[in-house]
């Protein structure tokens, strides 16, 4: 029996073949080596995301997050769920602390949900993946399966807005959270603590519907990483990792600045840090490549 | 007779009464100090943006200036980076306000027409509850064409070569357009939403019977 | 006259044996101080130290005692010989804290702790100590004028505490403005909404507690006397007068709202339907008698939507209504809008404000009437149009700037006016001259004081009592009179009953201190006061007029009367008097005469300057202190006497110096003017009138103007004073030696 189980809730973005696969093969090899277990939620949905909510109104969208809190009770009763996209587990949570607040919206999610054939009789906590291994496991049982530390990699840890606010990881402050740059440096790199774009929205699904808006802080977040002497990104969201990276082409075009800065997930890092492979790490699904780590992970552990 | 007219009827001379009643979140907007840290922190705000950001939002409707918000472009621009929320001194949930005028203001059919992101938010939610999941491609490209076929190949040529990047990385699949990950029990998603849209109407609708 | 023996003790501890010759010192003492008594000691205050002194005093008659060590602000306790003068002369923070160990400065050092050895011996010579004034008043009843929240407040306060109470309130009721409310802001959790006022118990406790005797329909006619011996003349309705013995005064007068009418343009008076604050509570207390709902005056209809219009009358820059924040009317309205919503949420209630100010718990209150619905719009009124039996309330909205904002259809206006304090008579107002047209209507008195100063106590802005705002908050210019409540500065119900604890307890010890002779601040247990030789008295009035505190009469000689437990030893007096007939037991001009001219002006060819500096008690003296403590160095070449107050400075004291070849005479004191820090209040601003007067002295005695020089220093100066002293000692080497050394 693993030493952590959780019910695994991976979001649209991370299925096989979708924009944040990387993503997801990277936290598979990375909990095969912390012995952590993630069970996927049989047929789990959408969570509407930050975007959905033109249409959705209140209580659509509580009852789809509802109906991934069914579906855990029932198949993995007593296991939390765990989420490794930032807006699947805060519009989770935000479901979670609503429906625990009213009940009346409680009383009309279980009535919604009984069309579906569900029900909810306890709602597990819900989860993001690095709160897992930052207060389940801790930095220390993390930093025992390093093997192979990133050293002289300069990174900047970019936390985003969603993992941050409102709820935070390991209470830290809103302003400038440091639990990525204490990931960054638990996998031996170099991380930049005085980021200060650190917390810039990167524009979310505004990337999408009028670029300009996301693409002008977007430019904000990767120059600074530069100014900071920083050789790559890393980031524990989705759509930031795709909106930072994938865009700087057409940044470049309309800014006149040269960036090409690959942008990575914690799990990547981790898990070539660990003596995993390229492909463990899924490298290959960068679109700016990360040679510096395909570089280490190509070179042979110090046993 | 309209929906936005039976409403406009109703809440005459009251459009704070008729935010609290028929926006989610609404009846916070009378807690607001009007301290403007909320618009202080709004990153879209910084690049102007907003012709009405969220503090002058509130003061407007206390005000009863019902078709200047309702019509207006500026919640739309909110990316939700609760910024706002965090900072907000009497801690309204600022996002979800602004999400919830933009929502009304989209149901009664007062948003503005032409507004990208009002159009990219009904599209993802069709999309992600057409099958359960989000189906990435038919998504982006719902988005391209939304002004007819030639703009929507001109869109697309722009963004060329972010989507071979993607293709090449094996993070965007050409074959979605012929399906893609949806979930199993889709009826059941359809009859539950269906139901909850049903009983949020209708609570919406006492609300102003009352 | 009894033989005075003095005996000179110089202290070697604190480094001043390794610094200073104290050999020679003893020396100095006995030779150029002519004392007959004069020893060294390793360690003057200790115990072995202090019994010396006092075996000098018990056994071998010393009745004088020139003490050279610290500074006069250490040790007091160990050097505390009430019966006997004593002179320090301050050799440690003066002397060798402000001179660095070098051997070039050894001689320079040395001289100038000699200089104060002189100074000390001089000093002490021509002071006695003081016994006290035997002629006090022993009266301990306190008297309240005014009978509202704060007055009954002091009474109760001061009864609890063990002294009767004579409270005079002018109406035929006690309870003042809060009688008058229906509700008060809360004071208690969870501050969400309006509370009972509490008025009903206060009176009931007055009115039955024996300590406290009331007058109602009554007023002050007159006050004589002085603390601890006042005698008060209380008319009453009946024409009967009531004579009572007091100790103690306390003006708890309240205040008047701000005359609506004089605010048109926001509908004062031009409306029954734009009320004051005072106006809704009345509105408020009618509605309550009845079935609950507050009516429009105009044709007692329901009101259904309300506007209250903040600042109205105040904040005002342009000085033509109150210039400053009433503090209480924020919370107030947010009070009054919840009397509407509270008892029906439907009605439109809006309060218009620029800046909301809610002191206290205020800030809970705020949100509470938010959650109740009360609606607040950040804007500047600019106008009120009544119309029929409802107004249109025309304002910017200063969020949405809007200039053109309006409000229509308002059923009521309420007006946040401010407080406007009962002060009585301005006696620094120039005599009131008829105004074309306007018929202004003349204070009346509240205390009708006997002083010669004036009937009432100073006021000092906005026409409230002056409080020394700086030092002595709760203290006025009238020793034994204590204001307290709106009267004193604007307030609400909360504070202003902190305020007349404050007042009782001020009072008391007012009374206390008057019976023992003693004053009670800010010199503590002082038992000097002032002494005038009449015969030489010119009647000339400065005193009398200048006394910052009004302590002296005129009798029907004209001659002055100076009245002990009126007066906080400042020495204003003294220094005004041009005869120089008003002296103190311990401090008078030849104590500080004498040391100016103990001082050894060496010639002009020794390169060897002095400067005198007289350093007020209060902030320049402690400054100068510090800055030796912080051995930040200066000038070897001044030399500092303490005085009381600039206010005491005669000008003999300057000509003497010059006459004696000093090279510059520096006056060091606390800042005057509108925020002044005296703690005398207009001692230093008197004590620099009378220096920029002595510029013709100058020019007749051939001097340059230079040389006499003021210097402005508050307590915290502790390094620029001694910037200021040494490029003061540098520029008087640029002007050179003064001519009248060597004569």
């Amino acid at each position: 029996m693993a030493k952590h189980e959780y019910a695994f809730y991976p979001g649209c973005s991370s299925q096989k073949g979708a924009s944040a696969s990387n993503y997801l093969t990277s936290v598979e090899s990375m909990c095969k080596t912390l012995d952590v277990k993630l069970t996927e939620i049989p047929d789990w949905n959408c969570c509407g995301a930050s975007i959905g909510y033109a249409e959705a109104g209140e209580l659509p969208r509580h009852v789809m997050n509802a109906r991934n809190f069914a579906l855990s009770e029932k198949h993995m009763p007593g296991q939390e769920i765990v989420a490794t996209c930032a807006a699947c587990w805060l519009g989770a949570r935000e479901t979670r602390e609503r429906l625990t607040h009213s009940d009346t919206l409680m009383a009309d999610t279980r009535e919604a949900l009984k069309e579906a054939g569900l029900t909810i009789n306890e709602m597990p906590n819900i989860r993001h993946m690095v709160e897992v291994l930052i207060e389940d496991l801790g930095f220390d049982e993390m930093k025992k399966h390093v093997v192979r530390p990133l050293e002289g990699v300069k990174i900047a840890g970019y936390v985003g807005c969603q993992t941050n606010r409102p709820f935070g990881v390991d209470g830290e402050s809103f302003e400038n959270p440091q639990y990525l740059d204490k990931m960054v440096e638990m996998v031996g790199a170099e991380p930049i603590p005085e980021y200060e774009q650190k917390v810039t929205c990167c524009g979310g699904a505004l990337a999408f519907s009028e670029p300009e808006k996301a693409q002008a802080q977007i430019k904000d977040i990767v120059e600074s990483a530069y100014d900071h002497g920083a050789e790559m990104i890393v980031t524990p969201c989705p759509l930031c990792q795709a909106n930072v990276e994938i865009y700087q082409g057409q940044i470049n075009k309309t800014y006149g600045t040269k960036f090409n800065i690959p942008v990575m997930y914690y799990s990547q890092l981790m898990v070539v840090a660990y003596g995993g492979s390229a492909k463990d790490a899924a490298l290959n699904g960068q679109v700016i490549k990360a040679r510096r780590l395909e570089e280490i992970a190509a070179k042979p552990v110090k046993r | 007779m309209s929906a936005n007219t039976a409403l406009a009827e109703k809440y005459r001379n009251n459009f704070l009464k008729e935010i609290e009643e028929q926006v989610e979140m609404g009846d916070w907007v009378k807690m607001c100090m009007q301290c403007g840290v909320c618009s202080g922190s709004c990153p879209t705000n910084f690049q102007s943006a907003w012709e009405h950001p969220p503090q002058e939002l509130f003061m407007m409707i206390r005000a009863g200036k019902r078709e200047e918000v309702l019509t207006s472009s500026s919640m739309w621009n909110c990316t939700s980076c609760y910024n706002c929320i965090v900072r907000c001194p009497r801690k309204l949930p600022i996002t979800h306000i602004m999400h919830g005028i933009a929502e009304y203001a989209h149901r009664i059919g007062l948003a503005p027409k032409m507004q990208a992101t009002r159009f990219f938010s009904g599209l993802f939610w069709k999309n992600c509850t057409h099958t359960g999941r989000v189906n990435e491609l038919k998504l982006s490209m719902g988005l391209y064409f939304k002004d007819g076929f030639a703009s929507g190949i001109k869109e697309g040529m722009k963004m060329k070569d972010v989507a071979i990047g993607l293709v090449l990385a094996k993070r965007l699949n050409p074959f979605e357009l012929f399906g893609g990950h949806k979930c199993k029990d889709q009826k059941g998603i359809q009859a539950m939403l269906k139901k909850a849209y049903e009983i949020e109407r209708s609570r919406k609708a006492a609300k102003m019977a009352g | 006259m009894a033989d005075i023996k003095v005996a000179a003790y110089i202290c070697k501890g604190c480094g001043l044996g390794e610094r200073l010759d104290a050999d020679a010192l003893v020396k100095i003492a006995q030779k150029d101080g002519k004392v007959p008594m004069a020893k060294s000691h390793d360690f003057l205050c200790n115990a072995d130290g202090v019994a010396m002194i006092k075996n000098d005093i018990a056994n071998e008659g010393v009745t004088h005692i020139m003490i050279g060590a610290c500074s006069r602000r250490a040790k007091t306790e160990a050097f505390f010989f009430p019966e006997n003068a004593v002179a320090r002369a301050n050799l440690r923070e003066g002397v060798i804290w402000i001179r660095p160990d070098t051997d070039e400065a050894r001689e320079t050092t040395q001289e100038m702790a000699e200089d104060y050895i002189r100074m000390g011996c001089a000093e002490v010579k021509a002071m006695t100590a003081p016994t006290g004034n035997t002629v006090t008043g022993s009266s301990k009843t306190l008297l309240v004028v005014g009978g509202g929240v704060t007055g009954m407040t002091t009474a109760i306060e001061a009864s609890k505490t063990g002294y009767p109470v004579v409270l005079v309130e002018k109406t035929g009721a006690l309870g003042g403005w809060a009688a008058k409310l229906y509700k008060r802001v809360p004071v208690h959790e969870p501050y969400k909404s309006p509370a009972d006022t509490g008025v009903g118990e206060l009176v009931s406790q007055v009115l039955g507690d024996s300590n406290i005797k009331v007058y109602l329909n009554a007023t002050v006619a007159k006050t004589d006397g002085a603390p601890g011996r006042f005698i008060v003349d209380i008319a009453t309705e009946s024409g009967a007068t009531h004579t009572e013995d007091i100790g103690a005064i306390v003006q708890a007068s309240g205040f008047s709202l701000y005359d609506m009418n004089k605010l048109p343009e926001l509908g004062g008076g031009k409306s029954a339907n734009v009320v004051d604050q005072a106006g809704l509570e009345a509105l408020a207390v009618a509605a309550a008698a009845d079935d609950g709902v507050i009516r429009r005056p105009s044709d007692n209809q329901p009101v259904k939507s309300v506007v209250f219009v903040q600042c109205a009358g105040q904040r005002d820059p342009s000085g033509t209504h109150l210039a400053y924040c009433s503090g209480y009317c924020c919370n107030t309205s947010i009070k009054q809008a919840m009397y509407f919503k509270d008892a029906n949420p439907s009605v439109d209630t809006t309060i218009i404000y620029t800046d909301l100010r809610t002191p206290g718990n205020g800030e809970d209150f705020y949100r509470s009437a938010q959650e109740k619905g009360v609606i607040f719009t950040k804007g500047k009124v600019a106008e009120v149009v009544p119309g029929g039996n409802t107004s249109t309330v025309k304002f910017h909205d200063l969020i949405l700037d809007d200039q053109d904002a309006a409000m229509l259809d308002v059923d009521l206006v309420v007006l946040a006016t401010g407080q406007v304090p009962n002060s009585g008579i301005n006696i620094d107002a120039p005599a009131a001259t008829e105004e074309e047209g306007a018929v202004e209507i003349k204070p009346i008195s509240i205390l009708n004081l006997t002083y010669r100063q004036g009937k009432d106590v100073p006021q000092l802005k906005q026409g409230f009592t002056d409080s020394h705002f700086i030092c002595f908050p709760y203290e006025t210019r009238r020793t034994g009179i204590y204001t307290a409540g709106p009267v004193r500065r604007p307030m609400d119900i909360a504070q202003a009953r902190e305020d007349a604890t404050g007042a009782a307890l001020k009072s008391i010890q007012a009374l206390e201190n008057a019976e023992l002779g003693r004053a009670a601040h800010p010199r503590s247990g002082d038992l000097s006061f002032p002494k005038v030789r009449l015969e030489g008295c010119t009647q000339c009035k400065r005193c009398t007029v200048e006394c910052p505190f009004g302590a002296i009469d005129e009798d029907e000689k004209r001659f002055p009367v100076f009245n002990e437990s009126r007066c906080r030893r400042c020495g204003t007096c003294m220094g005004a008097c041009p005869v120089r007939v008003i002296s103190f037991e311990n401090y008078s001009v030849n104590t500080v005469g004498a040391q100016i001219k103990a001082v050894d002006i060496p010639d002009e060819f020794s390169e060897k300057p002095r400067i005198l500096i007289l350093a007020c008690e209060n902030d320049a003296y402690p400054a100068l202190d510090m800055a030796g403590m912080g051995r930040n160095e200066y000038s070897a070449f001044v030399r500092i006497i303490p005085i009381r107050c600039l206010g005491s400075v005669n000008t003999i004291w300057i000509t003497d110096a010059l006459n004696a070849g000093y090279d510059g005479v520096m006056l060091m004191g606390c800042k005057s003017g509108d925020e002044y820090q005296c703690h005398f209040v207009k001692g230093s601003e008197l004590g620099r009138v009378r220096m920029s007067k002595i510029d013709d002295t100058l020019k007749t005695l051939n001097l340059e103007s230079e040389r006499v020089r003021d210097l402005e220093v508050a307590i915290t100066d502790i390094e620029r004073v001694p910037e200021m002293i040494n490029k003061y000692a540098a520029e008087l080497v640029a002007v050179g030696p003064s001519p009248f050394k060597g004569f």
